[in-house]
């Protein structure tokens, strides 16, 4: 008989009921995970309206932006930004786009609902702890977006909140009292959140896995979230104490980032001997390993789906996950390529230099994994294989930028220039969210037992592709020529020559986002009107695609399932006659 | 191109699909307490921050001359006595409670009195925990009383944050240990123990990691 014992002091085993505790504070891993993708979609959503302001005001300056001005008074006289609040939306969208949006969603989201199931578990290990994550990411927005609707606006000082422009308060411009006070508190919560989330991902991996699970026989996606886990927690117990750091220099008095002497708005600040380089250590010792969380689960999403529609399996599987690894542990000795003309000492940048370009290693075999596996494969050139395409695609093409970012000789002319800005872009607002887009065509069908529109996503993936090569492309010829960042307007002689290619990049930024209510509009139409999905409608391997969809409430039915094949099991003759062998299946060849 | 993934297949929910083997419905085979296992994972979040706060006070000392030594009160030795000594009476409590440091207690009245016994201990360890809380406060009304503030110096800013990093995560451990005496007192049964490890083990980890902040409180401040 059914064993409903066999773990007392955690999941409960029957459905829950009362519309609070199905939809609303629900323990079901599968809601949150959906409630994290949702409270992504708001964030991108705001942070892509923020990324049109900015760019509108890049390319014309002295335009009055309808309701702007109704918006923010202070911050957009007569709907002409100024130059403070243009720091300021940078600000929210570098904040909305890297927490709330490249840490939600191919981690929070796609992990918290598929990891459980990929590994054969009815739930998450702390179900309880899960919930309180996603309400305390949820309260953290809240807290973030509060930041807009106050007196001063947003703060000015980027996501990176460089001290001591972000640790002094309101004299040192808008935003910087109230404005920063919010955002240090949102981030304080957020790390709270991912904290306890990492610690769920990884207790669940190391001890729910099902039986024949073995570690060697997961999914490459629940590797990574398993990977990323490891990063997250680590890194994120560092972020927490430097944002503690700072609020207390903000509010307590206390000088940890604030060197003594400044005087700002015709006033001495009472702090001294602080030191703002601590601040930028502290952060960017977070800092790198979080683009590797933002980055390394949508290689993992991309690693499971594209043998799906290749039918043949991965190439390099050992090796792949052997890179993940590598990454993660290598990502915590890099933070300084973030810094090398912060004046820190010359020397110390080859420190950083050398394993920065020893990281490209294994991010490289993945690359090169990853194109391999499609040769000789018979592709479906279905949505989902469509952005895993498009993701190797756009992630050598910021990778190779990142090379000439490693060096500390480059660096120092090429930091703080849009190539920077194309860099990042590339391989975190493109790459990572191509992962997501093919997660989300992939998974649709399993989470909502429907199949998206295939037409749509053609034509949302061919659009979106052209649209970034088209905006993102020509900032990398703006650095090499100059181009600063963070200024919002360009009044300098030799930036007016470069007016024209803004232009054209605002343009297709505009289109680019329009594109994207297609994809906007395809979620929520197929949603409710979309083809009944049948339980493998892509023929996969993985356990999810062995309950139904949507599966049910403890995952699997009550059956604890026995696994003995491994994820990769595609193009080979199977005993029924198909290509491909599932997880749950009887081992091959038996 | 493929298979027609439009057609509608069998729209009837069925469990689970025909070509998927299930396993049996087995029991799931024991697996190791999740309880420990987080405990463990949390331990290491932990050390990395206060790893953070420590590379924070080591370059903060160095980078400017206005670092001012100052003699930690004697109550501060006390409280780590007090706290050492709630490691101890839980250890104590741990082996009353549970069968995995001694032989099962006999059934019948010793049973019972090594079951009270053990809750006894628990509500010592409680109470010590509390003490050395108390204890910490009035260490920071000693500096007070000194002059020294969060904001005098660097070196008392690390001290007051130092202290109540680890005070609020101790904080945290006396709630866990709180629900757990409840747990215990209220069902009265031995085999209601199973967070006891997990909660042992964070109390002598923050016991570990009070003896590590001393000795650097000592050094440095």
């Amino acid at each position: 008989m059914h064993d409903v014992s066999a773990s007392p002091a955690s999941h409960q085993h029957t459905a829950p009921s009362g519309f609070l505790r199905k939809y609303v504070f629900s323990l079901d891993h599968k809601v949150i995970g959906k409630q994290y993708y949702g409270l992504a979609l708001v964030s991108v959503f705001v942070g892509m309206i923020l990324s049109w302001l900015l760019r509108l005001h890049l390319a014309y300056p002295n335009w009055h932006i309808p309701l702007l001005g109704k918006f923010s008074a202070t911050g957009a006289p007569d709907g002409v930004m100024t130059p403070e609040y243009y720091l300021s939306l940078l600000t929210m969208h570098g904040t909305l786009m890297v927490f709330f949006v490249l840490t939600n969603a191919p981690f929070a989201a796609f992990g918290n609902y598929f990891l459980p199931i990929q590994i054969g578990a009815e739930d998450m290990a702390f179900p309880r702890f899960n919930m309180m994550s996603f309400w305390t990411t949820f309260l953290a927005f809240v807290v973030m977006m509060a930041s807009f609707f106050v007196a001063d606006g947003p703060p000015i000082s980027g996501w990176t909140a460089y001290a001591p422009l972000s640790a002094v308060g309101g004299d040192a411009g808008p935003g910087l009292a109230l404005g920063q006070n919010l955002w240090a508190i949102s981030i304080v919560l957020f790390c709270v959140a991912s904290l306890l989330g990492a610690l769920n991902f990884i207790a669940t991996t190391l001890d729910l896995r099902t039986k024949g699970m073995s570690l060697a026989r997961m999914p490459y996606s629940t590797w990574a979230w398993f990977v990323t886990s490891v990063i997250a927690l680590l890194a994120f117990a560092v972020l927490l104490p430097a944002c503690i750091l700072l609020i207390l220099d903000r509010v307590a008095g206390t000088s940890f980032f604030i060197p003594a002497g400044l005087i700002l708005s015709d006033k001495l600040q009472p702090h001294s001997g602080g030191s703002p380089l601590l601040w930028q250590h502290l952060f960017w010792f977070f800092g790198h390993p979080e683009v590797y969380i933002a980055i390394l689960p949508s290689i993992g999403i991309i690693a499971t789906i594209l043998p799906v529609f290749t039918r043949k399996p991965l190439l390099g599987p050992r090796a792949l996950v052997g890179s993940m690894i590598a990454i993660g542990f290598l990502s915590y000795m890099v933070w300084g390529h973030h810094m090398f003309v912060s004046g820190m000492n010359p020397f110390s940048a080859n420190l950083f230099s050398v394993p920065t370009l020893i990281i490209t290693i294994p991010a490289t075999i993945m690359t090169l994994l990853l194109t391999a596996s499609v040769y000789g494969g018979r592709m479906r050139f279905d949505t989902p294989a469509l952005f895993c395409l498009g993701f190797i695609s756009v992630f050598i093409s910021g990778g190779i930028s990142g090379f000439y970012l490693a060096q500390p000789s480059l660096d120092t002319y090429l930091h703080a220039t849009y190539f920077v800005v194309a860099h990042f872009h590339f391989v975190m607002a493109l790459a990572s969210l191509f992962g997501v887009f093919a997660g989300t065509y992939f998974w649709f069908p399993k989470m909502f037992g429907r199949m998206m529109n295939e037409t749509l996503g053609k034509w949302h993936f061919w659009l979106t592709f052209l649209g970034v090569y088209c905006v993102f492309m020509p900032m990398h010829y703006l650095g090499l020529v100059g181009n600063v960042r963070r200024y919002s307007a360009f009044v300098d002689d030799y930036l007016a020559p470069l007016i024209p290619v803004h232009k054209f990049i605002t343009i297709a930024a505009l289109l680019t986002g329009a594109a994207q209510l297609i994809f906007f509009f395809n979620l929520f139409w197929s949603r409710f009107r979309g083809s009944i999905a049948s339980v493998n409608p892509w023929e996969a391997t993985s356990l999810e695609w062995s309950t139904t969809s949507p599966p049910p409430f403890d995952n699997f039915g009550g059956h604890h399932l026995v696994v003995e094949n491994g994820p990769n099991e595609f193009g080979a003759e199977a005993p029924d006659g198909t290509d491909f062998v599932m997880q749950a299946a009887p081992r091959k060849g038996a | 191109m493929g298979i027609d993934i439009h057609q509608a297949v069998d729209s009837e929910p069925t469990p689970v699909p025909a070509f998927a083997r299930l396993g049996p419905r087995t029991p799931a085979i024991a697996k190791p307490e999740r309880s420990e296992t987080g405990v463990w994972i949390g331990i290491f979040a932990i050390v990395m921050s206060f790893a953070a706060f420590t590379s924070a006070m080591i370059v903060r000392q160095g980078v400017s001359p206005d670092w001012r030594h100052f003699e930690l009160p004697r109550l501060l030795y006390l409280n780590t006595l007090t706290l050492i000594a709630s490691s101890l009476t839980l250890v104590r409590a741990r082996a009353r409670l549970t069968t995995v440091a001694k032989p099962l207690p006999p059934a019948g009245a010793d049973g019972k009195k090594s079951f009270s016994e053990g809750m006894n201990w628990l509500y010592i360890t409680f109470g010590l925990g509390t003490v050395f809380l108390v204890g910490q406060v009035l260490v920071w009304r000693l500096l007070v009383v000194q002059g020294l503030f969060l904001s005098s110096n660097p070196s008392s800013s690390f001290f007051y944050v130092f202290t109540a990093m680890h005070g609020l995560h101790l904080l945290g451990g006396i709630l866990a240990l709180a629900y757990m005496i409840r747990k215990l007192a209220r069902t009265r049964s031995a085999a209601q123990t199973t967070g006891l490890p997990a909660v042992c083990l964070y109390w002598h980890f923050m016991d570990g990691l009070w003896l590590y902040l001393l000795v650097l409180l000592i050094v440095r401040t």
